[in-house]
């Protein structure tokens, strides 16, 4: 009997579930040599057919999204309970994720902004979404949409991680290469190596030991050398701070790391880390001067916690502060 | 009745200028409000940002970071690379609804035991006018139940 394994999203972009189609011909091996039970972006499958299923009959599920509403989070046990290897799939279902930015908001101004202030927007009726709604004698219910975005970890317990935005097809095969032959490493593990971005980067030897910098740009203000690390050229690169494993493909497109893959395993707040790193660099010891310098980066919460601030030590923004 | 609110404040110390400076306060027996604990590190540029936003996510209402003053570092670039690292973790804190007397920055020599009376008792009166920064309770609750 092939083993069983299941795909789920919760709140993601579909980008993870791209990913599983980007090992192109190689799914197909994928495919051949597992049954697929559940794959609702694919398949037609339901959740009463996963609620029939016996406990811990899923030998894998892979999970990605952040849980942000109790549709998700209901999910999430559901499958935790059917599931023998729950991998937490990409960035969203890991730390949060872009949907983990909400975090700097809350339900009702992120309702407000969608449903009455948009200047996209069309309601003249100012419909709102609500968990219960009665007509003609009919209920109709959707879920609950929630104050914070959490991490598949701070809902169920997760056996692996797939970091990335999404995970590269090589993390996706090692892992499915891995499960298959039972050679899975200590619960817990993020399947990627355990070592920053610029150790594999092609421009690592451009990079001095020690930068000064004197002024920050946004990569859509200069023109990048491509020979050149890019943060020796005053653009934020993350890759001192991030796990590597991705293949350099931002720095190789000739933009700089914003982090995607998350930490290592020695950081335990990745924006704080990313942070403290590059502030340092401001050349200056001028408290004026290092302001000015520093200005060149107007967004730290979204420059250093785009992947990661659920994950982060404080893991949103204050509520009586939204 | 509920407890009356006492700031729970923590500071990060260098070891050869606030640190000292706090003993010599103690010494000299200037009374000061007893909200702080006190950590003691080597420098303050050795106080990496994860450690104020852990010290908030654990409970404290505010965070004190003391160093030597611009040009007395004993590690010469120390105290620079603080204050650039406080700089954007200032604005990072506000971000995130954390409001700016809750996080200060002090340079003390070791024969300023006065300043750090001062500096204690105000940072302590304005967090007490803030009220309590709950974090801790909000950072753990959450996680159950969102
Ligand atoms: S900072 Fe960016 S460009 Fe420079 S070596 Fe590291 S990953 Fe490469
Ligand atoms: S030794 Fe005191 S700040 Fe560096």
């Amino acid at each position: 009997m092939k083993p069983k394994v299941a795909f789920y999203w919760c709140a993601s972009c579909g980008g993870c579930e791209e990913a599983v189609i980007d090992l192109a011909e190689k799914v197909l091996d994928v495919v051949a040599a597992v049954d697929i039970v559940f794959w609702p972006v694919a398949l037609d499958f339901k959740t009463k057919d996963v609620e029939a299923m016996a406990d811990g009959s899923i030998v894998a599920t892979f999970l990605n999204g952040a849980i942000r509403n109790s549709e998700q989070e209901e999910m999430a046990h559901l499958l935790r309970r059917k599931t023998q290897v729950l991998l937490a799939f990409g960035a969203c279902a890991q730390l949060g994720g872009i949907p983990g930015l909400g975090n700097l908001w809350n339900r009702d101004t992120i309702f407000n902004e969608v449903y009455r202030d948009s200047p996209a927007l069309v309601n003249p009726d100012g419909v709102f979404p609500v968990t219960e709604h009665r007509d003609n004698g009919h209920t109709l219910r959707l879920p609950k949409f929630f104050d914070t975005v959490l991490t598949l970890d701070q809902v169920v317990d997760v056996d692996y991680y797939l970091p990335g935005c999404p995970p590269t097809p090589n993390i996706i095969e090692q892992a499915i290469g891995a499960l298959l032959s039972g050679k899975l490493p200590p619960k817990g593990s993020v399947l990627a190596p355990d070592v920053a971005l610029c150790e594999e980067c092609s421009r690592r030897d451009t990079k001095p030991e020690k930068l000064a910098l004197e002024a920050f740009h946004r990569p859509s203000e200069v023109l990048i050398d491509e020979s050149k690390c890019i943060l020796a050229q005053g653009v934020p690169c993350l890759g001192a701070a991030t796990r590597s494993g991705c293949g350099a493909q931002c720095v190789e497109g000739n933009m700089p790391c914003t982090g995607c893959f998350g930490p290592t395993s020695r950081v335990r707040d990745a924006g704080a880390k990313s942070l403290s790193a590059i502030a340092s660099m401001a050349a200056s010891n001028d408290e004026a001067e290092i302001e000015r310098i520093l200005a060149g980066i107007p967004d730290p919460a979204g420059m250093f916690y785009r992947y990661s601030l659920p994950a982060s030590r404080l893991r949103r923004k204050r509520q009586e502060a939204v | 009745m509920p407890e009356p609110f006492e700031p729970r404040i923590v500071a990060f110390f260098c070891n050869w200028c606030t640190y000292l400076a706090a003993d010599l306060a103690g010494t000299s027996r200037l009374r000061y409000a007893p909200n702080a604990r006190v950590i003691r590190v080597m420098c303050s540029g050795r106080i990496d940002p994860q450690f104020v936003l852990d010290a908030f996510a654990r409970g404290a209402d505010g965070v004190l970071i003391g160093g030597c003053h611009p040009g007395d570092c004993h590690y010469q670039e120390g105290n620079y690379k603080c204050l650039r690292r406080f700089q954007l973790l200032k604005r990072l804190a506000s971000q995130m609804g954390i409001e700016d007397d809750r996080l200060r920055l002090e340079w003390i020599s070791a024969s300023e035991g006065e300043r750090v009376r001062t500096v204690m008792n105000d940072m302590v009166e304005k967090i007490r006018a803030l009220g309590p920064l709950g974090r801790r309770k909000e950072v753990e609750e959450e996680a159950v139940v969102a």
